[in-house]
């Protein structure tokens, strides 16, 4: 019976969880017939395992919510405020007494009698205002995938086996490389290498929880609150299928809990406020949550008060934490940033739901611990937007591992940004009154020894060592300098213990692949040890930056790219203008060669072949090189990068200029110069003019369209001059004569052609005009 | 009544620890430091795929520092909070059945076995001081806290 109660407990625990978001929006529309049912089928639920189990209170209540829902539902009765409430209050005390039997417990004493009286119809309760919800998707509860429910537990042993498993494998690996090599036994190895990578692939995934768990029980939360202290909000939520390691998702709940509580009771005003502020009386509470990149970002935006950040000054001056000259040079966005000090609130009173003590500052530190940061902003009187940032996973962060003496140590990637040598000749390094200096191309970054911060001897010269640039999340750029730089990894990185973590530098621990283990340091906290004021050096920085653009990056920015024939190319940066996407018939083979129309103008089309274009949309770069224009059609955009590694050149110019590793795969490097000469070296040659022939007693031809021509690139001569020109326009019906020009241009004044047969050009379209005119242009060569 | 209890010394000293709090008792060769972090850790350490952070007890009681240079060191793994230690100890002796509850020791002790004492126990083998693991791993600095 005991694993039956269990298995009851868990079942009823899973519905609660669902159903709390559920019940206030079931308020905000009553007649919501599968939100009704499905609140009805919780209760029914526990009524018959009530019977079951004998748990006459539960029966009894459970019974009572179920014939009151039943009556809504059969249309006797209509749900308005009172009857939620009481469901709601029936519903809390049911998961109290199912905490309780979880817990072996007591039964919570009480009499249940008035919830159950709350229920009649017309019974006195507590006036609710109404809360209502705008959730996403709504009646998503219905078909669920197949799931079996498994104990976290469980989980975790499986995910620790794999991660030892990994271990073992590497340990293997070391070893078969160590002895000679039998081929049958190297496959048989690789073979269980990437089904041990697949593995783990998979329990990464099991890990993985819709951020949805988290959003479900914010409406039922506001609602509580807002009825608390009678202000109207409006819940909208978004994003609840952004998929956040489960872990994360715990980390995340009391701080993301903490702001929304702050934003129903010191953002949002009471209705009358609002309405004398001149807003609508329902505040309205956005919480959204998206991904980008490898964060997620969940903002938190209300459309209250905001805050005012001259009143955190004065508080902060008042409490000591700040002196007054350094509040004078705070921008609003610091003076905004008082808000996560410690010992801060500009809540007037302490309530019972917020301002209890546990202020900004620990949401803010509760949230660097995981890797995250939180902003905010805000304007007076038109509401405040906190963002939190955390990573996608705690598990597994790319890092670099460097040493210093002899010990590693590994540095998350994503705050890298970029790695030089000490003695490097873009580098300079100075130490003024014993703090380091590094000038790396002109720009001045505060230097700290990580031998120093450590206290760890080191075992090279300081201009031996190498610089790496880190940028912390929200801070500055500062240079740390260590021994030596070991490789990229993919760490699954786990929290460290408090001792450790008191120390500020780490953000976790992790094992490296002969499962020793590796400390991950946290850049923030290094420079705060370390001394590097990230504030202040922003505006040096800026200044020494100014002159030193010119002194030319050592790496070249490029764009990633997969081509239409889905080869990996890269385009430098510099001389790509922007990227548009046109229908694949708006490109056509006209004089040789593709030529694409972008608006009004027509481009040479490099880098596709017509039989690729397919029917639907192509998007192309356009690339510019100053005075003249190029498309190149591409399949995707990768990312943007940089070249590190040396480029090998092709062995005969092309489109193609050389090969580079690229984000460790090697890319196509695209030679825009051989681009630009092949595809618009031969219609902007401008050794000898092209001329055109327009009749001159035609004054549309003189003024509309001549204008036009010149523009094109063609020198206009009267019909009566002698030499022959490259193209003659004419009107349909014209007569002209006979070798006059090498192509002609037939224009209609009407817009439909009069055949199949008929290629004349309709006057007034433009682009087919430019078309032709670009197309004898170039035919002109052959 | 019939609580079990790992025997342990420290700094010469035999006291008991609570062996329901004891995951295991391993051997330790390797040891990471880690810098700047307070005294009393001595390091990491790796358990299969864990990573023990390593509580130097000797230190923590304000007994001395355990000489770590000789390479294999015992320790008894415990977890708190979701964090596993490895607690450096001279030797793990063995686990015996606590023949009463905890009670005040009334005379005065070092103040780093006064912080870290649940009080004395009676064993088979005489009385034995109870050792708080949270106290050992919280070391000397957290008393100011």
């Amino acid at each position: 019976v005991d694993d039956l109660i269990a298995d009851f407990i868990a079942e009823c625990r899973e519905m609660l969880e669902a159903l709390g978001g559920e019940i206030v929006a079931w308020e905000a529309s009553p007649d919501d017939r599968a939100r009704l049912d499905s609140i009805f089928r919780f209760v029914h639920t526990v009524k018959g395992n009530c019977g079951f189990f004998e748990f006459p209170r539960l029966e009894a209540l459970s019974h009572a919510a179920e014939d009151a829902l039943a009556d809504v539902r059969s249309g006797r009765r209509h749900a308005d405020g009172h009857l939620v409430s009481a469901v709601l209050a029936i519903i809390d005390r049911i998961g109290e007494m199912i905490g309780a039997i979880d817990a072996g417990e007591e039964m919570p004493a009480g009499d249940d009698s008035a919830l159950i009286d709350a229920l009649a119809p017309g019974a006195e309760g507590a006036a609710t205002p109404l809360t209502a919800t705008i959730a996403e998707a709504a009646g998503k509860a219905s078909a669920a995938p197949r799931t079996i429910r498994l104990s976290v537990e469980l989980l975790d042993r499986v995910m620790s086996t794999v991660s030892d498993m990994v271990l073992a494998r590497n340990e293997l690996a070391r070893r078969l490389r160590e002895s000679s090599s039998d081929v049958p036994v190297d496959g048989a190895f690789e073979r269980l290498s990437s089904i041990i990578a697949e593995m783990r692939d998979a329990i990464t995934r099991t890990r993985m929880q819709r951020i949805e768990n988290l959003f479900v029980a914010l409406p039922r939360m506001v609602r509580d609150l807002s009825a608390e202290l009678g202000k109207q909000i409006l819940v909208d939520i978004e994003g609840g299928d952004v998929e956040l390691d489960r872990e994360m998702i715990e980390m995340i709940r009391d701080p993301l809990t903490h702001i929304i509580r702050n934003a129903v009771d010191h953002g949002i005003e009471l209705p009358a406020e609002r309405l004398k502020a001149g807003k609508r009386e329902i505040g309205i509470l956005a919480v959204s949550a998206r991904q980008s990149g490898n964060q997620i970002l969940i903002d938190i935006q209300d459309d209250g008060r905001g805050i005012d950040g001259a009143k955190l000054v004065d508080k902060a001056i008042a409490s000591g934490t700040l002196d007054k000259a350094a509040a004078a040079q705070l921008t609003p966005r610091e003076q905004l940033a008082l808000i996560f000090e410690a010992g801060l609130s500009t809540a007037k009173q302490v309530t019972a739901i917020s301002g209890r003590g546990v202020g900004m500052d620990v949401v803010r530190s509760n949230v660097e611990r995981i890797g995250g940061i939180v902003e905010v902003d805000s304007r007076l009187g038109e509401g405040t937007r906190m963002t939190l940032r955390v990573p996608l996973t705690l598990t597994i962060i790319p890092a670099l591992t460097v040493s210093i003496g002899s010990q590693h140590f590994a540095i998350p990637r994503s705050a890298i940004e970029e790695i030089v040598r000490a003695n490097g000749e873009s580098v300079v390094l100075e130490h003024l009154g014993g703090a380091g200096v590094a000038t790396i191309r002109g720009r001045r970054v505060p230097e700290v020894s990580l031998a120093q911060i450590l206290g760890l001897p080191s075992e090279l010269n300081e201009e031996d060592r190498t610089l790496i640039v880190l940028r912390p999340a929200g801070g500055d750029v500062y240079a740390l300098s260590v021994d030596r730089i070991h490789d990229h990894e993919e760490l699954v990185v786990k929290p460290a213990a408090p001792a450790v973590m008191a120390t500020g530098l780490y953000a976790g621990t992790t094992l490296a692949d002969d499962g020793s283990p590796i400390l991950l340091f946290d850049p923030a906290g290094l420079a705060e040890v370390g001394g590097v004021r990230l504030e202040a050096q922003e505006r040096t920085a800026r200044i020494a930056e100014g002159p030193a653009t010119n002194a030319g990056p050592k790496f070249t920015p490029v764009l990633l790219f997969r081509g239409l024939d889905g080869a990996r190319r890269a385009l430098r940066l510099a001389v790509v203008d922007r990227i548009e996407e046109v229908p694949a018939d708006a490109i056509r083979e006209a004089a040789g060669q593709l030529r694409v129309q972008v608006g009004d103008s027509i481009l040479p089309l490099a880098g596709a072949r017509a039989e690729d274009l397919g029917d639907g949309k192509v998007r192309l770069f356009r690339l510019n090189d100053g005075s003249q224009e190029l498309g190149y059609a591409f399949r995707e955009v990768i990312d943007f990068a940089a070249i590190e590694h040396d480029v090998i050149h092709a062995e005969r110019p092309g489109e193609i200029s050389g090969v580079t590793l690229i984000g460790g795969e090697p890319a196509e490097l695209v030679d825009a110069h051989w681009l630009f000469a092949n595809h618009v070296g031969a219609a902007a040659r401008t050794g000898d003019e092209l001329l055109c022939k327009l009749p001159s007693d035609d004054p549309w031809m003189q003024n509309m369209l001549r204008p036009m021509v010149e523009a094109a690139g063609y020198r206009v001569i009267d019909d009566d001059d002698a030499s022959v020109a490259d193209l003659v326009i004419a009107s349909q019906g014209d007569v002209i004569g006979e070798g006059d020009a090498a192509q002609t241009i037939w224009l209609r004044t009407e817009p439909e052609p009069k055949g199949k047969k008929d290629d004349t050009i309709y006057r007034y379209d433009r682009a087919g005009l430019l078309m032709a005119l670009k197309s004898a242009g170039a035919g002109r060569g052959k | 009544m019939n609580e079990l209890l790992l025997v342990v010394t420290i700094g010469g000293e035999r006291v008991a620890l609570p062996s329901a709090s004891v995951e295991s008792v391993v051997e330790l060769d390797t040891l990471i430091p880690v810098p700047r972090a307070a005294p009393h850790v001595a390091g990491l350490s790796a358990l299969r795929s864990r990573v023990l952070t390593v509580i130097d007890c000797m230190r923590s009681l304000e007994l001395g520092v355990t000489d770590c240079s000789d390479g294999i060191r015992e320790a008894a793994v415990v977890e708190l909070d979701g964090h596993h230690y490895a607690l450096l100890v001279d030797l793990v002796e063995d686990v015996v059945e606590a023949l009463s509850d905890p009670a005040p020791v009334r005379a005065a002790m070092g103040p780093g076995w006064e912080r870290a004492s649940q009080g004395m126990v009676e064993t088979e083998t005489g009385p034995l001081l109870l050792v708080d693991v949270a106290a050992l791993i919280a070391g000397a600095e957290a008393k100011a806290a």
